[in-house]
């Protein structure tokens, strides 16, 4: 699988990645269609980590962090970046050495790099969920958190799933050798229209970053955060059995989008500086609330491996 | 006699949790082996990244087998009686014997328990300790139900003697026990095969694997140092990170890199927390005290001697040093400005929900510090500004990010802002001592500020009725009130506790109290600085006001001298905790807390240290029980007569030598002590009282007190009186024990 040629650009590194994760049996997806905070929201990962139905899948998602924008200006950090996520359910036990060959399918030669893996605990406390796992260093730099998931929305994980999460562009600035995050080659360097991080996102950054310091309207992201809420509430107290086709629907992802969408009003309101200290918490607690009530639901399902 | 040899081979266990459980894995081991009937020569553990294992020697080869004879039923008793205790012994009928006691026929049963063999007993300890080891924090993976630190791969256990070594049956959740194992994760992969642990060792060493954590830790010191050397630099000690990092390889490779110059300007402090903290490197500073190196600790060699690893730290440190280096530029603009956007800020932070928030509380430490200012010789008007000061950079960008740089920071921006050394250096000096081996601060602004501080966070916490309990002590207050005592006594200064403690009380309660004006509490303030204690103050105010006086007034008149006694008490306990460690007995201390002015703790530690030197003389020995004797004597004659001898004697009526010789011996020693005592020479006291044993001990032998002339009698008793009146002048003597 190593490909003993180095990558050039920022898709090559995540296509090799796909292509890796792909030929070892996971299923590709695409990004979800929503504005989250971390690979970790996916339904593919925050859902199926839950009951017992195995699952393999590795995506890229796109994810949001306002209150890391920096105007495109800062060498690694953004608003909007892109995670590589892996999740495997029951975790193998050779996931070390599967994601070690990740690292030498995107060109890193553990011959003369030092991988170490270094504890690092992972807790979401808008998710409800925790797990235990390392912080993955190559030569000092922090390229991939590994974790298996203990719990989600409160519930214990069984079996529990392995998760890998890649943060693309400093994973691709080190093996690419750059050292400001614009001037990255997004596709071939050497194509007839050459392009860089900083041509498709320099823009970007700067717009989201006036957005979401300044001119987001707060009053209007209190309230779709209250809407989101209530529609999660509202979704999952309907009847199971639906009465149109007779069928038994649990609204459970449409639940968890009402979920996510709350979650990022917050991060959203979070960086406009809304938020004090002691309405941080009760935030993030509604926000786990909603979490636990999407996984409660989606383990009656039959996707979590449900008899039902 | 085999020799056992465990591994328990995971993925990469936490450092820190290391040295702990190479500590429970022995002791669960040996326990267990023990309680099982085998014993052993020597037992010894060791972890890495990614294993646990054990040696033990010399283990018996088996446990001893038993016999028990276990008494039955009457041979009368009921056919169920009988059933029973065939069926709790095992045994049938037949093998039972049947034996005549003073009760009639009894059953008898002999229960054999044949010894176990090592191996059972190994496989069933490793079972249990498996399952059972207390991790600090503890995970499944996979479809497994089996919890260990992180997933457990391997498990190697084999029985050695001689030549021979045998594999122990054992599994634990689907794990097989084999004698195999597997070398350095990327230099050396391969499984092998183990004989002993001799061999183990070796092949593991062979393997690119150093077994015992302290070779490791050694080993890195020992390159780290030798690599700085040779570039003219010196590595800074740093214990607790060498541990950490002998924990995060099982093959130390040593590489050391320079600082990029663009950040050589950082105060040292940053640099070197910034490489520890996020990078886990060493600092190595130059010939004049500047960080201009670092090392870090690879996990393997490479055909490049590390180069390729070197350049990617240095770069992820470039990257971190140029966010330190960002935080530090912006808050020096902040510093330049005076500081003002920190302590707005600061009011808008909460210290403790009923203690209100840091900028209030700067505010009390302030007022309190100027007080004590005085004591201490230091100004008062600069001790405030220092105060209000010295947690300035509570909300600057290092410290948010390190928070352990609190007040070393404030030294720095202080200075920017433009105040003097001193006043700056109160920022850094006002938080310590921090433990044992911490100096307290000496120069003055810094004493009253870490004074006032420390007595702020104990009134406060008084106040509110947090005290610590038991091993519960949240908010660090005994290490408060050690502070306190070791600057009162590491500097000899003289103040008197109380005063300052009732002070921070009152306005402490005046915020949590309600209602109550501020003019009230400035006045029962500046009363209690006049009075020196609460009560008298308070009664001052009370007076002047009259009927005026507020409920909440009154309510603090109640409530502030019962929380002010006990925290006085929990200085005395703490002081007896301290001066323990220095051979002053808490008996000689509570001696000397009968004395007035025990809330001078350097008066009172004076007087402890001067009564605990006589003590332990002769002359102090005797002494004392000669005071023993006195004090008795008279007592018993006191209850017995239903009178108190304390008319004091008349020499006219001393019948001996002996007598006369004591009159004159206790004259003489009271035309000393008084005045000794009045300019707080204790030295001269104990002195003064040596004078006494000789002819007190001389007059108990020769004087019989119990005499039938009533007068004699009387007279002798009054004077026991004012033996035992002068030698409690000196100290509580009573309190002494044996």
């Amino acid at each position: 699988m190593a490909n003993s040629e180095k990558p050039k650009s920022f898709q090559e590194i995540i296509l090799r990645l796909q292509s890796y994760w792909g030929a070892q049996g996971c299923a590709i997806l695409q990004p979800y269609d929503m504005e989250v905070g971390a690979g970790t929201f996916h339904p593919a990962t925050t859902l199926r980590a839950l009951g017992s139905k195995p699952w393999a899948a590795a995506y890229v998602q796109p994810s949001r962090r306002p209150t890391d924008g920096r105007y495109g200006e800062n060498p690694n950090r953004l608003q909007h970046y892109y995670q590589y996520q892996v999740l495997i359910k029951p975790s193998p036990p050779d996931l070390q050495e599967l994601y070690l060959g990740s690292l030498a399918a995107i060109g890193i030669d553990m011959e003369i790099h030092d991988i170490r893996f270094v504890e690092d605990d992972w807790e979401s406390p808008t998710l409800g969920a925790w797990g235990l796992g390392w912080e993955v260093w190559c030569d000092g730099m922090e390229v991939s958190q590994f974790t298996y998931f203990q719990q989600v929305g409160g519930h214990d994980c069984r079996p529990v799933s392995g998760e890998l999460t890649y943060g693309l562009e400093r994973l691709a600035m080190y093996v690419l050798g750059i050292d400001h995050v614009m001037d990255m080659p997004f596709n071939a360097p050497d194509a007839p229209i050459a392009l860089t991080y900083g041509d498709v996102f320099r823009q970007t950054e700067e717009e989201y970053s006036r957005w979401n310091f300044d001119v987001a309207d707060t009053e209007v992201l209190f309230r779709h955060f209250e809407d989101a809420e209530a529609e999660c509430r509202r979704i999952l107290a309907e009847a199971e059995v639906d009465p149109k086709t007779g069928k038994l629907i649990v609204m459970a992802h449409p639940a968890y989008d009402q979920c996510i969408k709350a979650s990022h009003l917050f991060n959203l309101l979070d960086a406009r500086g809304v938020i004090s200290v002691t309405e941080r918490q009760a935030y993030i607690g509604r926000v786990r609330a909603l979490a636990k009530a999407c996984a409660d639901a989606f383990v009656t399902t039959e996707a979590a491996g449900s008899a039902a | 006699m085999p020799d056992l040899l465990i591994e328990l081979l995971s993925e990469e266990i936490p450092a820190r949790m290391q040295a702990r459980a190479t500590a429970d894995l022995k002791r669960l081991v040996t326990d267990g082996l023990v309680e099982a009937g085998l014993t052993y020569a020597h037992a010894e553990a060791f972890a890495t990244p990614r294993r646990l294992a054990m040696a033990v020697e010399g283990l018996s080869a088996e446990s001893p087998s038993k016999r028990e004879e276990r008494k039955g039923p009457r041979v009368d008793a009921p056919e169920k009686a009988l059933e029973g205790f065939l069926r709790s012994t095992g045994l049938t009928r037949e093998q039972l014997e049947e034996r005549e006691t003073p009760k009639g026929a009894v059953w008898f049963a002999m229960i054999e328990t044949p010894g176990r063999s090592a191996d059972e007993i190994v496989a069933e300890v490793l079972v249990k300790t498996v399952r059972n080891f207390p991790w600090p924090k503890s995970m499944r993976w996979g479809a497994g139900g089996l919890r260990w630190v992180r997933p457990l791969h391997s498990i190697l256990c084999v029985l050695t003697e001689g030549e021979e070594t045998r594999i122990v049956d054992v599994e634990v959740d689907g794990l097989r026990a084999s004698d195999t194992t597997y070398g350095h994760r990327f230099m050396a992969p391969e499984p092998f095969r183990v004989a002993g642990f001799d061999d183990y060792q070796a092949k593991l060493k062979a393997s690119k694997v150093i077994l015992p954590t302290e070779e490791r830790a050694e080993a890195i010191w020992h390159d780290a140092t030798q690599a700085a050397f040779a570039r003219g630099l010196e590595v800074i000690e740093d214990k607790g990170l060498l541990a950490e990092v002998a924990g995060l390889v099982e093959w130390p490779v040593v590489l050391m890199g320079e600082i990029d110059t663009a950040y050589l300007d950082l105060p040292a402090e940053v640099l070197q927390t910034s490489m520890r903290e996020h990078q886990k490197f060493f600092s190595a500073k130059d010939t004049s005290g500047r960080i201009t190196g670092f090392v870090t600790v690879a996990n393997r060699e490479t055909a490049d001697h590390g180069a390729t690893i070197l350049a990617g730290n240095r770069k992820v440190l470039a990257a971190r040093l140029a966010d330190a280096k960002f935080f530090w530029e912006n808050d020096l603009r902040v510093a330049k400005e005076g500081m003002g956007l920190w302590q707005d800020a600061l009011e808008a932070v909460t210290f403790h929900g009923r203690l209100g928030t840091q900028a209030e509380r700067i505010r009390r430490i302030a007022a309190l510090a100027s007080e004590v200012a005085t004591k201490v010789d230091a100004s008062g008007e600069e001790t405030e500004i220092a105060a209000l000061i010295a947690k300035a950079d509570l909300p600057s960008e290092m410290v948010y990010e390190f928070p352990e740089l609190q007040g070393i920071m404030g030294e720095y921006y202080a200075k920017a802002a433009g105040h003097s050394d001193s006043v700056a250096a109160v920022a850094r000096e006002h938080y310590h001592p921090l433990g044992p081996s911490d100096e307290a601060p000496s120069a003055p602004l810094s004493v009253a500020v870490a004074l006032a501080d420390k007595i702020d966070t104990l009134t406060g916490f008084w106040a509110v009725d947090e005290k610590p309990t038991g091993s519960k002590d949240p908010f660090a207050l005994r290490r408060a009130a050690l502070g306190v005592i070791r600057i009162l006594l590491e500097n000899g200064i003289r103040l008197r506790l109380d005063r300052f403690i009732d002070a921070q009380l009152v306005r402490h309660k005046a915020t949590l109290i309600d209602p109550i004006s501020e003019e009230e509490v400035e006045e029962l303030i500046g009363e209690i600085a006049e009075h020196g204690v609460f009560g008298a103050a308070f009664r001052t105010v009370k007076e002047r006001l009259g009927d005026i006086i507020s409920e909440g007034l009154l309510e603090m008149g109640e409530r502030v001298p019962d929380a002010s006694d006990h925290l006085l008490t929990f200085f005395h306990e703490r002081l007896k905790v301290y001066l323990r460690d220095r051979d002053v007995r808490h008996d000689v201390i509570d001696a000397c807390l009968a004395m007035p002015n025990a809330d001078d703790l350097t008066l009172l530690v004076a007087r402890a240290e001067a009564l605990s030197a006589f003590l332990g003389t002769e002359d102090g020995e005797n002494l004392h029980l000669g005071f023993k004797r006195a004090h008795n004597l008279l007592r018993q004659a006191e209850e017995k007569d239903g009178v108190e001898y304390s008319f004091g004697p008349e020499a006219k009526l001393a019948e001996t030598d002996e007598e006369r010789a004591l009159f004159a011996a206790l004259d003489a020693a009271e035309t000393r002590i008084a005045p000794a005592m009045a300019e707080e020479d204790f030295d001269a006291t104990m002195a003064a009282m040596a004078g006494l044993r000789q002819p007190i001990d001389i007059f108990f032998d020769a004087v019989q007190i119990n005499t039938e002339n009533a007068i004699l009698r009387r007279n002798r008793l009054n004077l026991l009186h004012r033996i035992s009146e002068i030698c409690l002048s000196v100290a509580d003597l009573t309190r002494i024990e044996g």
